[in-house]
């Protein structure tokens, strides 16, 4: 399986990808922004960072690098797109997914494990996992989702919330919301739900060593997918 | 303008400083000549009052590959890695502008560890401030944490450990200390000395702007009320552009087009470009037309003196200077040829065609001031006579309540949170353990890092002081299963020009001197703040600590949560009582008098290296040193950690229970073995003529501290954790 990570300026967790993609298999290549050419690839991952130090607005000025107009039109044939942190603002500066990400509701960059929900299994990032409640970590300034109402009321009608903020036991209350994000929204698909927007980093769990391995579940259940 | 005795003074520089310019030059310097100079000559570039007391540090050893004099220190590691950091005050700034002051710290840092070839891969802080109660305080804190944070996270390099305190010393003159620590392959390692004839310098990074100019003589003078006005000395940071310098930076070390290369830090161009030639007995010649400049019009004063961010001087192999300029175009920065290396020993400077300087490189560096300050030495103070009656009067729960509540012992989950601490994908042990530690990457090798200060213990009596945290940094990198390797500093004091603040800065190096060396645990490099001081009144002389420290198999590291039901608790080290100094006396007796206790390095030494071998055996299930706040505070962390009680064991002690659980006697630490190992360490402990005594053992749920005393874990956790969060919400 093949994959590409995009390295904007500024992106600082591409190396981590890179790391998790070949740990779980994927032949991965690291492409720049300014190239034009996708190489031939399973699955794009834009990864997390400050892409052009997050000026303007965060993911606002990587969303127009030239690497992009690829990305998109790779997205939308039916590619596997996925974008965390960074590459989540990237993604809905694009309009890839729909929502905008504003700053966290108490102003505060937040590092920390949190617990997410994911019962959206009807795709090729999630099928066949076997639990819903994972252990994730989040890193981010700028990761309350928001949008409009008629916007919500689309993304409910079809289905494309990813995932969740919740507790260990899979309750989605407002008090275990990081950042104020609507609904307790963590992800997003676009419709047709090959286009994965996060802000958790699974790259950053993926060995018991590091903040827990849920990570791990997901990219080996997602390699599989792949296949 | 007419150089005189006047403008000298305004630079800062005193009477007899500019005789000995003149007399050097056999002239009156120009204004551009006299800015260099008093940049140079300023406390905090030519190290003049601590030059003489700095030369007594031990600084190297087996594992030193490069002691202070560079960019940073550089240890070895084995394996051909190596471990490049140094930690660096900026404590002025921040306190003028805390948001930008703290962020250009941690670049500044930074830029210092990279331009010596490594990557950072750890990020640490020291942060003290005044009284919670000072009405600047809570806004100082928030906007160095901010601005720690806005860097190092940009950066994407983790912010793994820190210390903060509070303390009225700091109202007017806070503290923010950073480190980093990178890696490099040792024969990929970069130094600043130039060599070689007609070579190229070249410029790249930023622009220069005018900001920051005369910020290193901001930061050697003293505070009064016109602090406000000193706002545009303060840099101006912009991480994404360091992100884009570094890995350019790296990009072109990969290969062989550098001769030598020196970030602009305090003093900008100026230092850089001197300090290149001054190490390679070379002169230099730069023509100021040619610098990138982000305004119009500036003066060469001004791009000589500007402290812009983001910027570095590289002396460039002849012919390499395309190669050189497409990496730097390719992370769209900016690049120019300035200048070259000359046989002449003399900076020469040019500006519309004109020599606008020409100084000799070795009056700068070489002839530069150097005092030996007056100083006063202190006396250890006499012990206090505490009453027992002192002590019966008061509820153990209560005062463990306090003193887990304390703003220095609390929980800094709040601080730590706001840091990036797992980017990179190698931190094993996060924020609040007795060290930071991260994986050396694709190796089975690991580096801790801790950073410390005791600034009371320094403030009552300065020798004991300087020992007391060096053995503390000991001992949170052991506790963590790492031998320790080296240290960097940072002395924090206040003005040298009064003799009791250079008597704690004296006898604080000494104590540093005297505990490194027994230890050996070298000083490598480090960074004097002096001057921290508003108006006539000093801070508490604080130098803060880095320690690091090599763990070979990263799955042997330790840390402090109690981990099992029914596993034995002990403690390596004599309880003795010692209350004076301790948070105890200073918190619940509001006594402030009195002996900080008493170092005794050999039985740190003893001490620790013994629990290495426990550790190595594999019999250690947790660790922690005992510091600030005695044992019982250890302990309480150890439960709140790893969700577990403890039943502790009666007393044998013939000291009161009160002064058992919150002394601060030095060189202790708590350990977790599983009962089956307890003849096999206690063996190892009395071989090596440790003491020890049994604690408890571990249960759910509460702590029972004796048949009337029980406080559950969450009971605990909420005392620990509940002020910081408060008080920032309040």
């Amino acid at each position: 399986m093949k994959s590409s990570v995009i390295t904007f300026p500024g992106s600082n967790c591409d190396r981590d990808m890179d790391v998790a993609l070949k740990k779980f298999g994927f032949k991965n290549k690291m492409v720049w922004h300014n190239d034009n050419e996708l190489p031939k690839s399973d699955l794009v991952v834009l990864p997390g960072g400050f892409s052009y130090g997050d000026y303007l607005r965060c993911g606002s000025m990587a969303a127009k690098s030239k690497i992009m107009q690829s990305v998109i039109n790779f997205a939308k044939s039916g590619g596997l797109v996925m974008g965390i942190c960074n590459g989540f603002q990237i993604l809905v500066e694009t309009g890839l997914v729909p929502g905008v990400l504003l700053r966290n509701k108490y102003l505060e960059f937040i590092c920390k494990n949190v617990f997410v929900k994911i019962d959206n299994k009807d795709n090729q990032y999630f099928k066949n996992l076997n639990k819903e409640v994972f252990e994730f970590h989040i890193a981010h300034n700028e990761g309350n989702y928001f949008c409009t109402n008629d916007q919500l009321k689309e993304i409910q009608d079809n289905n494309q919330v990813a995932i969740y903020y919740c507790n260990d036991d899979g309750k989605t209350d407002e008090k275990y919301n990081p950042n104020g994000s609507l609904n307790n929204i963590a992800g997003i698909f676009n419709k047709e739900k090959n286009v994965l927007g996060m802000m958790p980093h699974p790259e950053r769990m993926i060995d018991k060593s590091l903040s827990g391995e849920d990570g791990s579940i997901f990219f080996k259940n997602l390699i599989n997918n792949i296949k | 303008m007419e150089v005189n005795e006047q403008i000298a003074i305004d630079h800062g520089l005193k009477k007899d400083e500019y005789k000995k310019i003149c007399d050097l030059l056999k002239r009156t310097p120009n204004l551009t000549e006299l800015g260099i100079f008093s940049a140079m000559w300023n406390e905090h570039c030519s190290y003049k009052s601590s030059r003489l007391h700095l030369k007594k540090l031990p600084t190297k050893g087996k594992k030193v590959i490069q002691g202070p004099g560079e960019n940073a220190g550089v240890i070895d590691i084995e394996d051909g890695d190596a471990i490049v950091f140094k930690i660096e005050s900026h404590n002025h700034p921040s306190f003028i502008e805390p948001y930008q002051g703290a962020a250009t710290g941690v670049g500044g840092i930074m830029r210092d560890v990279f331009t010596m070839g490594a990557r950072p891969i750890a990020n640490l802080n020291s942060i003290h401030f005044g009284s919670p109660q000072h009405k600047k305080t809570k806004n100082l804190l928030r906007g160095v944490v901010h601005g720690i944070g806005g860097y190092g996270n940009c950066m994407g390099v983790p912010t793994i450990a820190g210390q903060t305190s509070f303390d009225s010393s700091y109202n007017g003159n806070i503290l923010v200390n950073a480190m980093t620590l990178g890696l490099v392959k040792k024969n990929k390692i970069f130094y600043s000395k130039a060599a070689g004839l007609n070579k190229p310098v070249i410029y790249v990074g930023s622009k220069t702007g005018r900001d920051g100019i005369h910020g290193a003589s901001m930061a050697s003078a003293s505070f009064d009320e016109k602090i406000e006005e000193k706002k545009p000395t303060v840099q101006v940071g912009d991480p994404f552009t360091e992100k884009l310098l570094l890995e350019a930076c790296l990009e072109l070390m990969a290969g062989d087009s550098i001769i030598a290369i020196q970030d602009m830090g305090a003093a900008g161009l100026t230092s850089s470009s001197i300090e290149m030639a001054s190490k390679g007995n070379l002169g230099i010649e730069i023509n100021l037309n040619k610098v990138p400049c982000r305004e119009t019009k500036m003066t060469p004063y001004e791009i000589m003196l500007s402290e812009s961010q983001e910027r570095m001087l590289i002396v460039l192999e002849n012919g390499k200077e395309e190669h050189a300029k497409k990496i730097f175009d390719k992370w769209n920065l900016d690049f120019a040829v300035i200048g070259k290396t000359t046989n002449s020993k003399n900076i020469e400077l040019f500006f519309d065609n004109e020599k606008v300087a020409n100084i000799p490189v070795n009056t700068l560096v070489e002839n530069s001031p150097m005092y030996d300050r007056k100083w006063k030495k202190s006396k250890l103070p006499k012990k206090n006579k505490i009453k027992k009656e002192t002590f019966t009067k008061l509820k153990i729960k209560d005062v463990l309540k306090k003193i887990l509540s304390n703003q220095n012992i609390c929980s800094k989950e709040w601080i730590w949170q706001q840091y990036d601490h797992t980017v990179m994908g190698d931190t094993i042990q996060k924020p609040g353990g007795d060290s930071g530690v991260v994986r050396v990457h694709g190796t089975d090798k690991a580096v801790a890092a801790s950073v410390d200060s005791s600034a009371v213990y320094c403030w009552a009596h300065p020798l004991t002081g300087g020992k007391q945290i060096v053995a503390e940094s000991w001992r949170n990198l052991v506790s963590v299963g790492a031998k320790p390797i080296a240290i960097t500093n940072c002395l924090n004091f206040g003005s040298p020009e009064n003799e009791d603040n250079m008597g704690e800065f004296v006898e604080c190096v000494q104590g540093i001197g005297e505990a490194s060396k027994y230890l050996n645990f070298p000083v490598v490099s480090g960074n004097v703040s002096f001057y921290n001081q508003t108006k006539e009144v000093g801070i508490k002389p604080t130098p803060s600590i880095g320690g690091v420290g090599l763990i070979k198999n990263y799955k042997k590291m330790i840390t402090m949560d109690f981990k099992e039901n029914d596993n034995l608790v002990l403690v390596i080290g004599k309880t003795e009582g010692h209350i004076d100094q301790s948070l105890f006396a200073r918190s619940i007796l509001d006594e402030k008098n009195g002996p900080p206790p008493e170092v005794n390095l050999f039985n740190e030494k003893n001490n620790g290296e013994s629990l290495l071998i426990l550790i190595e055996n594999d019999y250690i299930r947790s660790a922690h040193d005992v510091s600030l706040g005695g044992l019982l505070t250890a302990i309480s962390k150890m439960c709140i950690k790893g969700n577990k009680g403890i039943k502790l064991r009666k007393l044998k002690n013939l000291i009161n229970e009160i002064e058992y659980f919150f002394s601060e006697d030095q060189g202790r630490y708590v350990i977790e073995i599983n009962p089956k190992n307890l003849k096999k360490v206690t063996n190892i402990l009395d071989k090596n003529s440790v003491y020890h005594e049994e604690l408890g053992v571990i249960i759910d749920n509460e702590m029972i501290i004796n048949e009337k005393t029980k406080v559950t874990i969450d009971e605990l956790r909420s005392y620990n954790t509940s002020w910081l969060i408060n008080y920032m919400s309040a």
